[in-house]
């Protein structure tokens, strides 16, 4: 009858129900969703991709190790993070880039871009585009030598680039291109065509990838798939593509209609570059986006307007990666003036970063 | 009709709220079974919000069911009567849900006795002044059984200039597990009835809603099917989210207006009561009772017989387990619904007149809580699901760093009424309504310090 009386009893807060998803599992779906992205760039341009991928995730992981045991957090691997973004990284990367200055791109995105502002949840900015600035920087060659897709013997062989020597300059990849066979290939991307020579591709074939450009950029239709994936398991905020779509959109769309042989269509703003792989897996990283829902719209349209107004007016093809980073940067002045008005109050609250 | 029209949405609040499992098909279809009497009850003189009543017995005194045992100290106090025939065996400190001890009447009932209730003093309700109503539901020691305990006859008197136009009837049970309010509705709707017009007529106002979420057809159609013609009482379907049973969610799901910050109800010219409540009201001041019992949820994945119990008040949470079992190693009881019920630290706190739920967990059912803890990646899900349309993230960075006051001069979190979305969605398992829990109590500490 002292069944009840003397065993001890636990006390816990309230609220005492918890919906069953952590970070670890929201991050592992995002891992997950990237999956098919690499996937057909292994498809497009062969094990160098593959090589690079693994290359930036392991480094990537192991520096967020050492950050980690620095600091005293213990091993904070378990929320997968660190695995998008050693694999985003990699995604933004030409294909053939040396795996040496892949190595260094991932040691600084998360060191430099995360850890040294206390680890998950504290990045000001994505930190796979730290990483990629800085290497935009430093290897400006590297960073710009395109291949061409569908390269005989993909599988097979490394471009030459891949396996250069740490802090040699990587070996010239035209010879190997002309070697190729490949009629026809300009080492240009589509919006560096469009740019400075003003042909304009197929918007049907960017859709569906197949044409030059960084590892992961090609396909907009496999990332339209595994964005709305997350999006319908709410593990994205829909409103930040969504926005920076109609950002894009809203200045592309005017210009065109004044000029459509010197403006590009909205849909090959949409298509071209890195603006979906931008829009659905970098620019929606929660820890550097507003967390209100007015917030997360014009944070994404800012995006929007920015990557067009640099690619249109700007010295540089593409502009997506300055553009989210520009935007991660005013991301807590959004916030500011975005916080939401409390049941009951006429006031909005002050902002607060 | 949801079948046929799947975008069909009934009235709601405008902005947040969740959908957890709802738990109830285990207790939904229970008629309210009495539960015995308890060899010692403990009625603790603090059961509702305001001063503690002050006791009339003495110790060894004898004391008969329903004979009040301590009164109102002051207009915002209410009576406390027996629960049962016996002795008091003592005035003294009582473990209670909330932590500390608390003064309470125990009393030793008398096994034997017949456990009649000989304190009547039946009037026609309908028929007394709106002041004689105020004091005999004062009398009768009737608090918001919702969980709530705000004395029921505090509400029927506006503040000077205010005026009560609109009852509204709170039956909408949203919190999981528990629906003690659902049976009520279904067996004791004459009460409820005659509940609702007693306070019509004690405030003047000039009608009444009946909220009830839309999982609840059964108890929708019934109350429709028992109103007469000329009834100025209504029964509104709202969407079945919680915190729907949350006042000012309720408030605005059915008016569409929200309470100012730091008002009340009435400035609305509305008074939310719960249909427990009322169906007390009704049943007890006809007879010129006092509110001895109250119908509990007893539940959760724990419970062995699960269902509602009409349980006296001061029964101690030991008894009901050893009345109705558990099925495993009982680690956690919570009074009151999962989302905003208490755990207790001792199995001899007594059901008081708020509790409406026991809910009773298991050893494994731990993985409930106690998860590993991430940082905020600022996901916007609390700030989502917060029905008060605060912002959750940002006030548990400023909890992080101890800026109690300015959580609450600059970011309203006084106007949390710590519901537990923010900590049921959060991914990264932070304790956010914990935080708000000791932010608030700090900030009540040292009121000087907040503007």
């Amino acid at each position: 009858m002292n069944m009840f009386e003397s065993k001890p009893v636990e006390i816990r807060a309230a609220p005492h129900l918890k919906r069953p998803q952590a970070v670890d599992e929201i991050m592992r779906n995002v891992v997950y969703a990237l999956l098919p992205v690499v996937a057909f760039s292994v498809w497009l341009f062969g094990i160098s991709v593959l090589a690079l991928v693994l290359t930036t995730t392991v480094v990537a992981m192991a520096t967020e190790r050492l950050f980690s045991h620095l600091s005293g957090q213990g091993n904070t691997l378990g929320d997968w993070s660190v695995v998008i973004t050693g694999i985003l990284l990699a995604l933004t990367l030409p294909p053939g880039f040396p795996l040496w200055m892949a190595a260094v791109a991932a040691f600084i995105a998360v060191g430099l871009g995360k850890s040294l502002f206390g680890g998950l949840g504290f990045n000001v900015m994505n930190p796979a585009l730290v990483g990629r600035a800085f290497v935009q920087a430093a290897f400006p060659v590297a960073i710009t030598t395109w291949t061409p897709a569908f390269a005989p013997g993909r599988f097979t062989e490394f471009i030459p680039s891949t396996l250069a020597m740490p802090f040699m300059k990587p070996p010239p990849v035209d010879e190997w291109i002309d070697g190729l066979g490949m009629d026809g290939f300009t080492g240009a991307t589509p919006l560096a065509l469009q740019k400075f020579e003003q042909i304009t591709l197929d918007v049907g074939d960017l859709f569906l990838g197949g044409v030059a450009g960084s590892a992961g950029e090609t396909s907009a239709l496999i990332i339209l798939l595994g964005g709305l994936y997350l999006a319908y398991r709410r593990m994205l905020d829909w409103r930040i593509p969504f926005g920076v779509m109609a950002g894009a959109a809203l200045v592309a769309t005017p210009l065109w209609l004044m000029d459509g042989q010197a403006y590009p269509s909205p849909l090959f703003i949409w298509f071209s570059g890195g603006l979906m792989l931008g829009a659905w897996f970098m620019a929606s990283d929660m820890v550097a986006s507003p967390v209100t829902a007015k917030g997360a719209l014009l944070y994404g349209a800012l995006i929007g307007v920015l990557t067009v107004v640099i690619r249109l007016f700007g010295g540089l093809p593409e502009g997506v990666m300055y553009a989210i980073l520009l935007a991660n940067a005013a991301s807590p002045l959004i916030a500011s003036f975005t916080q939401p008005k409390a049941y009951g109050t006429q006031r909005r609250p002050k902002g607060e970063t | 009709m949801k079948l046929l029209n799947p975008f069909k949405r009934e009235k709601t609040f405008s902005h947040g709220g969740i959908h957890p499992l709802e738990h109830k098909s285990s207790t939904a279809d229970r008629p309210i079974r009495r539960l015995g009497f308890a060899p010692r009850l403990a009625v603790p003189l603090a059961q509702h919000k305001g001063p503690p009543a002050r006791p009339v017995v003495k110790v060894g005194q004898e004391v008969v069911r329903g004979e009040p045992i301590a009164v109102a100290d002051g207009h915002l106090s209410v009576s406390m009567h027996a629960p049962a025939t016996g002795r008091v065996a003592a005035i003294e400190l009582w473990p209670s849900a909330a932590g500390p001890k608390e003064s309470a009447i125990v009393i030793d009932v008398y096994q034997a006795a017949s456990q009649e209730v000989l304190f009547d003093h039946p009037v026609d309700v309908l028929e007394l002044s709106p002041q004689a109503i105020v004091e005999a539901v004062k009398d009768a020691g009737l608090v918001g059984l919702g969980g709530g305990v705000f004395p029921s006859h505090v509400k029927l008197v506006p503040p000077e200039g205010r005026r009560i136009e609109t009852l509204i009837v709170n039956g909408c049970e949203c919190e999981p597990y528990l629906t003690c309010d659902h049976r009520v509705m279904l067996e004791q709707t004459e009460a409820l009835l005659r509940g609702i017009r007693i306070v019509l007529r004690a405030t003047g106002a000039a009608r009444a809603v009946i909220g009830i979420e839309d999982n609840k057809p059964d108890a929708i159609a019934h109350l429709r099917s028992a109103l007469r013609a000329d009834d100025a009482i209504g029964v509104q379907a709202v969407e079945t989210k919680y915190p729907q049973g949350a006042e000012r969610m309720l408030i605005e799901s059915l008016t569409g207006r929200q309470v100012p910050g730091g008002g009340l109800p009435a400035d609305l010219g509305v008074a939310v009561y719960n249909v427990g409540t009322l169906a007390q009201m009704g049943e007890l001041l006809p007879q010129g009772r006092g509110l001895i019992e109250r119908v509990v949820t007893v539940s959760g994945p724990g419970a062995e017989h699960p269902g509602n119990y009409l349980v006296p008040i001061g029964t101690p949470v030991s008894f009901i387990l050893r009345q109705l079992g558990a099925t495993g190693y009982v680690t956690e009881v919570v009074l009151g619904g999962p989302m905003m019920g208490m755990s207790i630290a001792s199995l001899d706190v007594p059901v008081t007149k708020g509790v409406s739920g026991v809910i009773i967990y298991r050893a494994k059912d731990e993985e409930q809580g106690r998860q590993r803890v991430y940082p905020c990646i600022k996901c916007s899900r609390c700030v989502e699901a917060c029905p008060m349309h605060l912002n959750p993230s940002l006030l548990a960075q400023l909890a992080h760093k101890r800026e109690y006051e300015r959580m609450a001069s600059d970011h309203a979190l006084d106007q949390c009424f710590e519901c537990g979305c923010c900590a049921y969605v959060c991914p990264s398992n932070i304790p956010l309504t914990q935080y708000f829990r000791i932010a608030k109590a700090i900030n009540r500490e040292r009121p000087a310090l907040v503007s």
